[in-house]
């Protein structure tokens, strides 16, 4: 009898439901506005089911493809955003004022990807945006998601990178024929408000260590001051514990023992460059999510897009990987206050990633980019 | 009974594992006469782990009889500035083996490393990223060589405080340096038979910075027409690193990515302990850890003597074939990868618990 018995009690136990995701015990990510550790500031954004209006700039390349995925599966959960759609192409000149008014007035914003052109006059359009907007900072979320075998385990790194000074200031100018100077500008108050922003992050969501990044015993002055503020800050809140690393020692450990980190706090080049390896070593870009915010605004995008926005290739087959702007959907939706529906659509997205039949190509699958999205969709519960 | 036969050939063929190519290598060097009178070169322990590696080098040197003398000069970290009498064994010597230099973090001391790199003008860094065999890592078949501009670019140093509580750091790039860079790079994988040369940079934003090393890596390639040139952006270059190496052969780049690329290059292909580097400039050459970062000073390193003399020896075999010793340089590697693939002796970092001194003493036993 006993023979007949244990595997029905062998079913049981295991349940139905994948373990993983029953009981998912990656804390939720909450992106907070600067400043809401104190008190919430009201925010216009209605609770109660009206629809709220959002910015969506779908941009180029594979941007509109990615973009085209959000609104699906947003129509699919019947989310109460409305997405004011506006055409905005890398080599404008600059960001269109009705798309400008219409973010200061939505203060949310999604966006797909701009191309920036190499070389030439024309200056990158994100990196407009995110001054513009004074979006000081940028959260890149990496982690390992289940079922999706990678080189590493265990990573949950948080990168946050101070967005609008140092080296890409795009200060530079031609002394004399054959000579450039790029000037990188480092100030106290850029680089205690990312600190506080870094501390208040972990805080807010239970992390334990903040970890930052500079390269100070080469560029004194610069990043001595940039340290000196995460110092002031660390005081502020002893419950975190607080380190330094040098930045190429820091590449070195994300590559051999990634598991170290929790949230990493940087200023603007290492930043860029610490959250594509993060990225890369849990999944790949197409997979993390991300966004830039500032006191004010919030803009959502994938999180470490490391130039693919204008692979052809990628355009021409519909390969697209959805899953980052989904996942960075699903950030926003909790930033509107829809904490809601940006679990179910966590959740599904997830399941798919788990069951592992519908994946794009950087996954290693062969789904095109509406396969994925039709799947995520039927996952929805 | 052809089943029979089928396993015993199996076993035939597998008990003789594949040798390390290099063991069966019979070249001849004719040297020139005179060639074998000892070279003087020049050494600096350092700090930290720096005096134990180098005092590996110096043992197995000893061990090999290789016509080296070394002429040690005591140098530290929070020195002002490197000697004079020890610039002047430098210039007189052309070659300098070198462990490592702290360089203490804020202060007003600049770094003793960077500060020999500009003295000497050596402009190029050098860091050779490969798989050992027998050292099981993450990522397969890399082999990855990072030429990097020594001089200019963000480490220039060139720092200060405009008011209060705001500071500006210069980047300087400039066409005669990211010229000469890029001619070493094809240089290189001309006379090394490499296939591929791809240059990293930001060129997105830093338009003209970035865009003027572009513009000159671009004009070196057209006068190398047998080698691959392409570009890519830094940090897509980073995620290609950790999710496909394989696909990166010579990369050139200024001065700050070199050392991100370099360090997470020797990340995944085995860490710091075993990539071989050096700086070299047009008259002279310091050989040294190829990607050391930040270990100089660790202290439990020191105090239980498990610092990896890998690296350190892998860069005193190119120091020798520099020296124009090419069949020392084969033992001295061949030893020292038949200790790792072997894999009884290894130092903390590749997952053994030896001693400096006991990988030391197996390299010493395999030399042939």
């Amino acid at each position: 009898m006993t023979q007949s018995t244990a595997p029905i009690l062998k079913r049981l136990l295991s349940g139905t439901q994948p373990h993983h995701l029953r009981s998912w015990f990656r804390p939720i990510t909450h992106m907070p506005r600067p400043g809401s550790d104190t008190t919430r500031p009201v925010s216009p954004i209605t609770n109660n089911g009206t629809p709220t209006p959002v910015t969506l700039i779908p941009g180029d390349g594979i941007g509109p493809l990615v973009t085209g995925a959000v609104e699906q599966v947003f129509n699919a959960i019947q989310a109460p955003v409305i997405f004011e759609k506006f055409e905005v192409h890398g080599d404008m000149n600059k960001i269109p004022d009705e798309v400008m008014d219409s973010i200061r007035k939505n203060k949310v914003c999604l966006k797909g990807g701009l191309v920036t052109p190499v070389g030439g006059g024309v200056n990158s359009l994100n990196v407009l945006l995110r001054k513009e907007l004074d979006l000081f900072v940028s959260v890149v979320n990496c982690f390992s998601l289940p079922g999706l075998v990678t080189r590493h385990e265990k990573v949950d790194i948080v990168v946050i990178r101070e967005n609008t000074e140092g080296e890409y200031s795009g200060l530079e100018h031609e002394v004399v024929p054959g000579v450039v100077e790029s000037l990188k500008v480092i100030t106290k108050f850029c680089s205690e408000r990312i600190a506080k922003y870094a501390f208040e992050f972990a805080h807010l969501n239970d992390r334990k260590t903040v970890t930052a990044v500079h390269k100070a015993n080469i560029m004194k002055l610069a990043d001595g001051l940039f340290l000196e503020s995460c110092r002031e800050i660390a005081k502020k809140y002893p419950e975190i514990t607080y380190n330094e690393i040098i930045v190429d020692n820091c590449c070195m450990q994300l590559v051999s023992k990634p598991e170290q980190f929790d949230v990493m706090v940087t200023p603007n080049l290492y930043g860029n460059l610490v959250a594509n390896t993060a990225a890369g070593i849990a999944g790949g870009t197409g997979v993390m999510p991300g966004g830039n915010v500032g006191t004010e605004y919030a803009i959502f995008e994938q999180g470490a897009s490391a130039g693919n926005v204008g692979k052809p290739s990628m355009v021409e087959k519909k390969r697209a990987n959805p899953v980052a702007l989904l996942l960075s959907s699903a950030m926003m939706l909790r930033h509107l206050q829809l904490p809601d529906y940006a679990d179910r659509l966590e959740t599904a997205v997830k399941r798919v990633i788990y069951e592992g039949k519908y994946r794009t190509k950087d996954l290693g699958g062969s789904s095109t980019t509406q396969e994925v999205t039709d799947a995520v969709i039927s996952a929805l519960t | 009974m052809a089943r029979r036969t089928q396993s015993i050939l199996k076993q035939l063929l597998n008990r003789h594992p594949p040798p390390l190519s290099t063991t069966s290598r019979s070249v001849t060097y004719m040297p020139r006469p005179g060639d074998g009178a000892p070279r003087t070169v020049t050494l600096i322990p350092g700090d930290g782990i720096g005096p134990l590696v180098t005092g590996a080098v110096e043992q197995v040197m000893e061990a090999m009889h290789a016509p080296i003398y070394f002429e040690k000069f005591d140098v530290h970290g929070d020195m002002k500035t490197i000697p004079t009498e020890v610039l002047d064994s430098i210039r007189r010597n052309k070659v300098c083996l070198k462990g490592g230099l702290n360089t203490p973090m804020g202060g007003g001391v600049s770094s003793l490393n960077v500060q020999l790199r500009k003295e000497l003008d050596l402009y190029a860094s050098l860091v050779n990223c490969f798989n050992l065999p027998g050292l099981v890592t993450r990522h397969e078949n890399v082999d990855i060589v990072v030429i990097r501009e020594n001089t200019e670019g963000e480490y220039a140093g060139l720092e200060h405080e405009v008011v209060p509580g705001v500071v500006e750091s210069l980047k300087v790039i400039t066409k005669f340096c990211s010229e000469r860079i890029a001619k070493y790079a094809f240089e290189y994988a001309y006379l090394n038979n490499r296939k591929t040369v791809t240059a990293v940079h930001k060129a997105n934003i830093m338009k003209l910075a970035d865009g003027l090393f572009l513009e000159s890596c671009r004009e070196i390639a057209s006068k190398y027409p047998s080698i691959k040139y392409n570009e890519i952006i830094v940090d897509n270059c980073c995620m290609q690193l950790v999710s496909k190496p394989e696909q990166f052969d010579v990369m050139v780049t200024p001065n700050l990515y070199g050392n991100l690329v370099a360090n997470t290059a020797a990340g995944i292909a085995g860490g710091t302990g075993v990539m071989p580097g050096g700086n070299v400039g047009a008259d002279h050459a310091v050989f040294e850890q190829g990607a050391s970062a930040g270990n100089v000073g660790k202290q439990k390193f020191v105090e239980r003597k498990t610092a990896n003399p890998v690296a350190l020896l892998m860069s005193s075999a190119m120091m020798l074939r520099h020296l124009q010793f090419p069949s020392f340089a084969d033992r001295l590697e061949n030893s020292v990868k038949r200790v790792i693939l072997e894999g009884k002796y290894r130092t903390k970092d590749l997952g053994g618990n030896s001693t400096t001194q006991e990988v030391v003493d197996a390299v010493i036993g395999k030399l042939g």
